[in-house]
């Protein structure tokens, strides 16, 4: 070692990297592992907070109970489905938020202020709002509105409930995209978009072959950060439709809810938190795949 | 080729529009927590009506407001600060010494934050209360901290890596220490971005509601708690439920609005330039 | 005057460390609803008396639960003194969670406690928790509506009726609806109103073995009458309606008839929350095949948890909060019709509050009337009306709940989704340990 410049450069960084990293991933790997090692094991005990009769090992039956439920795969599908939605509308209403906010108008750094504010609102408060003063179908304003137009309102937590669900998450998380968007969209080189216009290109051409490439990176981000939150959602669910009518609006997220904090049944939610954990590492494996393909991470 | 008259008269039309429509339900809420309760619900809306401060005084009066307001500030600052202090020279040694497994472990972070919360409330709730730590500032500022982390080293290693790796080399080889380059080099360059990452934490502890929730009672409750104190109770709440998260939100969105411009600069700066 | 006085010696004894030795601080967990909130503001009163100091944790009903539920089966000890229902109460006083209240001084007087609202809260002749105000169900509808129609409501309808008058009353043109009841799922929400219609069609949830009843003939015809009318004469929206949001219907005006809890009376007929006060009439929870059951009873109660280390302090404030003195102090500060209702003789013999709460008499006899020791018409071998008291019956009202709203937005029948809330009633039950 009397010569560290000519070491290997990769031996020479490993010894760097391990002190730096050990606090991160130390109390990662506590974070991670204990509650995780926690709930594997309780996911295989009887184990009811309100009941102490119900104790002992379980076997696999929590599992059992849980896939043989009718909710079970269903609420898989909701999952992905108010998931997939919610970062649809997001990126699309994103892209073009962003490049509407991104033209010189009047006023437009107060309307960029107005239309970041839904992120500052608390999920509780934002479903309680939309639910009773908006969307309600004969008192709220939307019905209002229709009704003053001459149509029927529409009754979206009977009829629709999910995409009543997912327009309210989507309200949360627009803001979001277009705030990472418009921000990319700041660095885009102006010069590149004249000599499209040059060559004759229109708005749409524009969009494709300039912006949308451009955009890329910082879409691929909104998607993985959205994800993780997207997943975790369940207040909108909760205080809109309680996961009905029937079983349209249960997500896996609130299925494990039900279980832990409605039935107070440990081991049963153990048993759905330890699915969730390997349904979300198949998201981030897919994610990983995206993410890895667009961004230089 | 500057864009027509015509054309900047449409934009502005459409943004303003669209500006509006997205805030509507917000100041729809504002608006709602100056009526009464049964102006609140009145059908059809009303638009005109007389203002009331009563839902404010409520609040404030039953809702140990301040108090709230004080725990998640400290919550927010304190999980952001102690989460920046664990990741930075996490970031630091990905960014500039990457290894073949640096990309896993990223990912492998994040997807730590992909466990849903109410899966593993149980044996959260019981490490903190044999330790001590339910309904404690710190407990709930660790915890946050931790659920904030994988996002804030992944959001400082994007901003690391836009740092030439020369300029650290450079400053290595001068002989400085790694908490030398980290002050000397890496703050300076780096500074828009760490800024934008403590913003986007203290935003996301501010709103977090499971956690913040189950795991206090009297002493370290936030504004999250304060929300449920006024949410759905028998009869008509929607103004005072108005009143109470406009309490709630404002600080936020308030410093938020302020520091828009930090923000957006940092992250032109690195994830998303 | 004399209260100022003792508020600054108070004050004075407190400012000196070690001068009141006795001084405790006892924390409180309950429910944000309205009669809490006067409860929160006149403690200060008690505090004074005593010396002693309260934390209040005021909670949504959800989340209280949620939280209340983990501390004291965790025996985690955050909370003194915790505000249960007459579900929780018997189950958890027989884990032995709850300290027994049966030593309260004599001025506490037991005996004026209304007896089917003691015996709710009594396991093995102990009382466990104490009655802050106890609600029933009833049917509430507009007299206008009602004397424009030529109608008359009689003092206890029965669903034929109810169902005569919700066709005529409606009028979808003027989006006036004939009748408004809860479709959100939930324990607590839809099914506490369904639970009520399946006894009185004659059902039960279980027959004595455990053996869930779900798909039985009354079920079915209970469930397909509520779901028909609710569809012929109830308001859009109905399937996630819960108590508040029907309530927001009814005081906009938008329902002629509501059966639902005795709390709304109160607010139904104050100005300040209601467009139609002063045209509401009360009448009897409706009757189809048998009165048991009929009506609900629910009881909101204060209990200490055995892990409490504030015992006597607690005590000694939860005999304060549930005495007949302290209905007299509501009714003195913040009127008589606030008051606490339904626990009480002495209340319902006051003619301040009997002026006050014109609805007084309705409230009295269905509270009177709810027998949860015999909720149905066939025997059962569990207690409640609404609810089944035990431990699993959360998680089944929920799941049946859900399943019910699923027919109401008209997703499944009927008869599909009873077939599903009985599969999944009875996986729950052999989970529990009921049913092999």
């Amino acid at each position: 070692m009397t010569k560290p410049t000519t070491a290997p450069p990769h031996r020479k960084k490993l010894m760097h990297t391990w002190p730096l990293l050990t606090p991160t991933v130390g109390v990662l790997l506590l974070w991670a592992f204990v509650p995780l090692a926690m709930t594997l094991w309780f996911s295989f005990q009887r184990y009811n907070l309100v009941d102490p009769t119900i104790s002992g090992f379980a076997g696999f039956n929590n599992y059992k109970f849980l896939l043989e439920s009718p909710a079970f795969l269903l609420s898989i599908v909701n999952e992905l489905v108010l998931v997939g939605a919610v970062l649809i509308i997001t990126l699309v209403l994103g892209v073009a938020f962003a490049v509407l906010f991104d033209q010189e108008f009047f006023g437009r750094s107060v309307a960029r202020l107005l239309v970041i504010a839904p992120f500052f609102v608390m999920p509780t408060v934002a479903a309680l709002i939309w639910k009773n003063l908006l969307m309600d179908p004969v008192n709220g304003v939307f019905a209002f509105v229709a009704r003053s137009l001459g149509f029927t309102p529409i009754d979206w937590f009977t009829n629709y409930p999910m995409a009543g669900v997912v327009m309210i998450v989507a309200w949360e998380w627009v803001p979001f995209a277009t705030l990472i968007l418009l921000t990319a969209m700041q660095s885009l080189d102006r010069q590149q978009v004249e000599a499209a216009k040059m060559d004759g290109a229109r708005g749409p051409q524009i969009l494709r072959y300039v912006i949308l490439p451009h955009l890329a990176r910082p879409m691929t981000i909104v998607l993985m950060m959205e994800t993780i939150y997207l997943l975790a959602v369940f207040a909108e669910i909760f205080v809109t439709t309680s996961g009905g009518p029937g079983n349209a609006t249960t997500t896996l997220t609130y299925l494990i809810y039900l279980r832990a904090l409605v039935s107070f049944d440990v081991g049963g939610a153990a048993a759905g938190g330890v699915l969730a954990v390997i349904l979300a590492n198949i998201v981030a494996l897919f994610l990983v795949r995206t993410v890895a393909r667009n961004v230089d991470l | 080729m500057r864009s027509s008259p015509l054309q900047k008269f449409i934009v502005a039309v459409l943004g303003w529009t669209v500006a509006l429509l997205m805030f509507f339900p917000v100041a729809w809420m504002v608006l709602t927590s100056f009526k009464t309760e049964i102006d609140a619900v009145h059908s059809p809306p009303l638009l005109v009506f007389h203002p009331t401060l009563a839902n404010f005084t409520h609040v404030i009066y039953l809702g140990n407001y301040l108090g709230a307001l004080t725990n998640s500030v400290a919550i927010s600052l304190g999980s952001t600060v102690l989460g920046l202090l664990i990741a930075m020279p996490a970031a630091y040694a990905m960014a500039f010494f990457p290894n073949r497994w640096t990309k896993d472990l990223l990912l492998w972070m994040l997807s730590t934050k992909m466990m849903p919360a109410v899966g593993v409330l149980m044996p959260i709730y019981l490490l903190c209360q044999r330790s001590g730590l339910l309904d404690t500032l710190s407990g709930l500022i660790l915890v946050m901290m931790l659920s904030n982390l994988p996002i804030i080293v992944w959001m400082l290693y994007t901003f690391f890596k836009e740092v030439p790796g020369d300029i650290i080399e450079a400053s290595r080889m001068d002989g400085a220490g790694v908490l030398a380059q980290l002050r000397v080099v890496l703050l300076p360059l780096a500074g828009p971005g760490i800024a934008s990452t403590a913003l986007l934490s203290i935003i996301l502890s501010w709103n977090e509601a499971f956690w913040s929730i189950n795991l206090t009672s009297v002493n370290a409750a936030p504004l999250t708690a304060f929300i449920a104190t006024f949410s759905a109770p028998e009869g008509l709440f929607w103004a005072k439920l108005s009143a109470a998260s406009t309490l709630a939100v404002a600080p936020i969105l308030i410093f938020g609005w302020m520091t828009q411009r930090q923000l957006v600069r940092g992250l032109t700066f690195g994830a998303v330039k | 005057m004399r209260f100022t006085l003792k508020a600054a010696l108070t004050a004075a004894l407190l400012a000196v460390p070690g001068a009141n030795a006795l001084a405790t601080t006892i924390t409180i967990a309950t429910v944000n609803n309205n009669d809490m909130v006067v409860m929160q503001k006149l403690s200060k009163q008690w505090e004074q008396e005593t010396g002693n100091k309260i934390k209040w944790v005021v909670l949504e009903e959800n989340v209280l639960r949620q939280r209340v539920t983990t501390d004291i089966a965790t025996h985690g000890g955050q909370f003194d003194i915790v505000t249960i229902g007459s579900y929780e109460a018997p189950i958890w006083a027989k884990r032995g969670w709850l300290v027994k209240l049966n030593d309260f001084p004599a001025s506490y007087d037991y005996n004026d406690l209304l007896p089917p609202v003691r015996a709710a809260l009594t396991v093995n002749g102990t009382m466990y928790a104490a009655p802050f105000y106890a609600e029933s169900s009833f049917t509430m509808y507009r007299k206008d509506l009602f004397e424009k129609a030529g109608l008359t409501m009689p003092d206890q309808p029965t669903y034929a009726q109810i169902e005569q008058f919700a066709d005529k009353l409606t009028d979808k043109s003027k989006q006036q609806y004939g009748i408004c009841l809860r479709g959100k799922p939930g324990w607590g929400e839809n099914m506490a109103y369904l639970g009520t219609l399946v006894n009185t069609y004659g059902g039960r949830w279980f027959d004595g073995h455990w053996q869930p009843q779900l798909t039985s003939q009354p079920w079915e015809d209970a469930i397909n009458f509520y779901v028909n009318l609710m569809k012929k004469d109830g308001p859009p929206g109905a399937a996630s309606d819960g108590f508040n949001e029907a309530e927001a219907l009814f005081a906009t005006g938008h329902c002629a008839i509501w059966i639902d809890s005795t709390v709304a009376a109160g607010m139904l007929d104050d100005p300040k929350q209601s467009q139609v006060a002063g045209e509401v009439g009360f009448a009897k929870a409706p009757v189809a095949v048998t009165n048991h059951g009929a009506a609900w009873q629910w009881i909101w109660s204060l209990a200490i948890p055995s892990s409490s280390r504030h015992e006597k302090t607690a005590k000694s404030f939860i005999a304060w909060a549930t005495s007949a003195q302290y209905v007299d102090l509501v009714g003195k500060t913040d009127g008589w019709g606030v008051a606490p209702p339904g626990t009480r003789t002495s209340t319902y013999e006051n003619p301040d509050y009997l002026k006050a709460a014109p609805f007084a008499n309705e409230v009295l006899s269905a509270i009177d009337s709810a027998d949860p020791q015999h909720p149905t018409l066939q025997p059962v071998p569990y207690t409640g009306i609404q609810f089944v008291a035990i431990a699993p019956f959360q998680q089944i009202g929920t799941t049946v709940g859900q399943d019910i709203a699923g027919a109401l937005s008209g997703d499944t029948s009927v008869s599909a989704a009873l077939q599903s809330a009985q599969d999944s009633t009875t996986a729950a039950m052999q989970q529990a340990g009921y049913l092999n």
